[in-house]
C-alpha cells in the first residue's frame, strides 16, 4: 500500500464520519462541523487524484490542486453563511434549532 | 414537424455568452460602489438588457439550429474552460430572463428605495441577490465542464439561501439554515463525484468526457453520489423537506425566484449529467428509480398540496409535486434497445414542463403574495370574496393552476402530452397512470382555493394595502406566458432537440 492509498482511505473515513455525524446530530452548529469534515474527506480524495495523476518528473498534477483551492474557499464561504444565519436565528429566537415545532405552533395559532 | 439535425460540435463562437454571465455581475459591483439609492435603478436597467442578451442566443440558437460556443481566454478544453449554448440552454436561459423581469417589476412595489434615499437591508440585498440569481442561472445553462458548473451551483445556493430569510423573523431564518444545510451536503457530494470522475479520465469538460466515459465502477459510484447530491438541491422527494418552509415563507418576489428557477438550476445539471456526459450508464434500474422517486413526488407532494390551510404553503408543496413530473423523463427517454437516454420527445418534454412550471408557479406565487397583501392572511378558508376584490390576481393563480394541471393549450398540457405519449410509445402505462394521477390531484386543490376565492365574502372585505395594477399585471403576463407555451406546438417546438447528440423527429401525433 503506498501513500496515495492511505491518503484516500483517511480521506474516506473522514467523510464517513463527517456523514454519521451530520445525520444523528440534530444541532445545526454540530451539523455545520460535520459538513466540514466531509467536506475536509473530499479535499483529501482530490490531493489523492492529483498524487496518482502526476506525469513523470512531477510532483502532482497540478489540476486538481487548482480544483481543490476553490472548493475550499466554497466551502468556507458557506460555512461562513451557515454561521452568520446561526447567530442570527439565535439571536431573534433565542435558541438555535432546526426544530420546526416552533413554527408549527405559530401557524396553529393563527387559527 | 420541422427538424434540423444539429450537428453536436457544430457550433458558433460568440461572445455574448459571456455577456449573459457577466452582466449582472457588473451590476452587483456597481450597486455596491454607488450604494443603496441606485440599486434598484441598476437592477432595472439591467432587466431588459438581460433580457436582450437572452433573446439573442436564443434566436440564434433556435433560428440557426447549431449551438454557441466561446472558449474563455482562447485556451481550448481540456486545459482551458469552454462555455456552450445548445436547445435546452437557450431554451432556459429565455424562460429565467423572462421570470426574472416578471419578478423584477413586481418586486418594485416591496422593495422599493426610501423616499429619501436612504438604503435599506432588505431591498438593497433583495436586488443584488436577484441579479446573482440571474448569473449563476446563467453560468449553470452555458458551463460546459463540471466544475465551472459546481461553481454555478454554490453561487446560485448563495444568493438562493439569504432570498429565503429577506425578512429576518426566527421562522424563516430557521427554513433558510435548512436550506443552507441540505444544499451544501448536495455540494459536497457532486464534488466527491466530479473528483471521482476526474481521477478517472483525466478531464472534467462535457464533450471530451461524454467520449471517455466507461460504465464502470467508479463512473457508477461518482455518478450516484453526484445525482444524490443535485437530488437535495432540487427537492425531490424525499428530500424535499427543506422546500416548503422556505419557499412559502420568503416574501412573495423571492418565492417566485425560488421556486420557478432556483430548484432548476440543479435539474438542469442532472439532464446535463445523465443526457450529456454518460447517457449510456444510467441503465435500466437507474432511469426506473429516478421514475419512482419522481411519481412519490408527485402523489405525495398534491396529498400534502390538498391538506394545507396556507395558500402560500399550498403553493409550495405543489412545487414538490411539479419536480416530480421532470424526473419522469429519465425512464421515458430511456430507450431499452441501445441502453442509453435518448434526446427525444421525453427530454423536449422534460425542459418544456420545467419552462411551463417556472412561469406557472411564478405567476401563482406572485398572485398569491398579493392576496396575502391585500388580505392580511393567507388562509384558505378566509378567501372569500378575493376573486371579487382581486379579479386580476386570481386570473393569473388560475390560468398558472391550468398550466401545472395541464389543461390545453398551456405549456403545462404540451408539456405532459409528450411525456404521456413517450410513456404509451415505450408501454410504460404505470407513468402515464401516476401523470393522470396526478393532474386529477393538482385539479383537486385548484379546485378548493378557487371555490373558496369566488363565493361571495359574507361581511365587506377590508383591505389591508391597495395593491398596485402593475404588480397585478406582471403576475398575469407570467401566467399568459405559461398558458401561450402550449401554442408553440404550431411551430418548431423542438428547440430542446437543437444540437443533442442523436435527434428524433416528434410532433404532436
Amino acid at each position: 500500500m503506498n501513500a496515495a492509498t492511505w491518503f484516500g482511505l483517511c480521506g474516506a473515513a473522514l467523510g464517513g464520519v463527517g456523514l454519521f455525524g451530520f445525520s444523528t446530530n440534530p444541532d445545526p452548529l454540530r451539523k455545520i462541523l460535520a459538513f466540514n469534515l466531509v467536506g475536509s474527506g473530499a479535499f483529501l480524495i482530490f490531493g489523492v487524484i492529483a498524487k496518482r495523476g502526476a506525469a513523470v518528473g512531477l510532483g502532482g498534477d497540478p489540476v486538481p490542486q487548482a480544483l481543490v483551492i476553490t472548493a475550499i474557499v466554497v466551502a468556507f464561504a458557506a460555512t461562513a453563511l451557515a454561521i452568520a444565519l446561526l447567530l442570527r436565528l439565535f439571536e431573534e429566537a433565542g435558541e438555535a434549532t432546526l426544530d420546526s415545532n416552533n413554527s408549527d405552533d405559530i401557524r396553529r395559532n393563527e387559527f | 414537424m420541422s427538424n434540423v439535425a444539429g450537428l453536436p460540435h457544430a457550433a458558433t463562437a460568440s461572445a455574448t455568452l459571456v455577456l449573459a454571465i457577466i452582466f449582472p455581475v457588473v451590476g452587483i459591483l456597481l450597486s455596491f460602489v454607488l450604494g443603496g439609492r441606485f440599486v434598484e435603478r441598476i437592477a432595472l436597467i439591467l432587466l431588459p438588457i438581460g433580457l436582450a442578451i437572452a433573446s439573442t442566443i436564443f434566436v440564434q440558437v433556435n433560428f440557426g439550429y447549431h449551438s454557441l460556443e466561446y472558449i474563455v481566454g482562447g485556451w481550448t478544453p481540456p486545459l482551458g474552460i469552454a462555455l456552450r449554448a445548445d436547445g435546452p440552454s437557450a431554451a432556459m436561459m429565455m424562460a429565467a430572463a423572462i421570470v426574472i423581469c416578471a419578478v423584477g417589476i413586481f418586486a418594485r412595489a416591496d422593495f422599493r428605495t426610501a423616499a429619501d434615499g436612504s438604503e435599506t437591508r432588505a431591498s438593497f440585498a433583495f436586488w443584488i441577490l436577484l441579479l446573482a440569481v440571474w448569473s449563476a442561472m446563467n453560468l449553470i445553462f452555458v458551463g460546459a465542464d463540471l466544475f465551472t458548473l459546481y461553481v454555478a451551483l454554490e453561487l446560485l445556493t448563495f444568493a438562493a439561501v439569504p432570498l429565503v430569510s429577506l425578512d429576518g423573523r426566527a421562522e424563516t431564518l430557521q427554513a433558510a439554515l435548512r436550506y443552507l444545510i441540505f444544499a451544501v451536503l448536495g455540494a459536497v457530494f457532486y464534488l466527491v463525484g466530479a473528483a471521482l470522475l476526474y481521477g478517472a479520465y483525466g478531464t472534467l469538460d462535457i464533450a471530451i468526457l461524454s467520449e471517455r466515459v466507461r460504465a464502470d465502477p467508479t463512473t457508477i459510484v461518482a455518478g450516484a453520489v453526484m445525482t444524490a447530491g443535485l437530488l437535495a438541491k432540487t427537492a425531490l422527494f424525499p428530500l424535499h423537506l427543506w422546500l416548503p418552509p422556505a419557499h412559502a415563507g420568503a416574501p412573495a418576489a423571492a418565492s417566485a425566484v425560488l421556486s420557478a428557477l432556483v430548484v432548476k438550476g440543479s435539474f438542469f445539471l442532472l439532464v446535463r449529467l445523465w443526457f450529456d456526459v454518460m447517457p449510456g450508464v444510467l441503465g435500466m434500474a437507474g432511469t426506473q428509480i429516478l421514475g419512482i422517486l419522481g411519481a412519490a413526488a408527485i402523489l405525495f407532494g398534491n396529498v400534502l398540496a390538498l391538506r394545507q390551510p396556507r395558500l402560500k404553503l399550498l403553493v409550495a408543496y405543489s412545487t414538490v409535486a411539479q419536480i416530480g413530473y421532470l424526473f419522469l423523463m429519465f425512464p421515458l427517454a430511456f430507450s431499452a434497445t441501445s441502453s442509453t437516454l435518448q434526446s427525444n420527445s421525453a427530454l423536449t418534454g422534460g425542459i418544456l414542463q420545467a419552462i411551463s412550471h417556472a412561469t406557472a408557479k411564478g405567476a401563482m406565487f406572485l398572485s398569491a403574495g398579493l392576496m396575502y397583501s391585500a388580505l392580511g392572511h393567507d388562509r384558505i378558508s378566509g378567501l372569500s370574496g378575493v376573486g371579487r376584490l382581486l379579479p386580476m390576481t386570481v386570473v393569473a393563480f388560475t390560468l398558472g393552476g391550468v398550466s401545472l394541471i395541464g389543461l390545453p393549450p398551456s405549456g403545462g398540457f404540451l408539456a405532459k402530452w409528450l411525456l404521456l405519449g413517450a410513456a404509451i410509445a415505450s408501454g410504460q402505462w404505470w407513468w402515464a397512470a401516476t401523470m393522470l394521477a396526478g393532474g386529477l390531484l393538482t385539479s383537486g386543490y385548484m379546485f378548493i382555493v378557487l371555490s373558496r376565492a369566488m363565493t361571495p365574502a359574507h361581511k365587506p372585505l377590508s383591505l389591508q394595502a391597495t395593491v398596485p395594477r402593475y404588480q397585478q399585471a406582471a403576475a398575469l403576463a407570467l401566467a399568459l406566458c405559461s398558458l401561450m407555451l402550449g401554442l408553440v406546438a404550431f411551430g418548431s417546438f423542438d428547440v430542446a432537440q437543437i444540437s443533442r447528440p442523436t435527434t428524433a423527429s416528434i410532433g404532436l401525433q
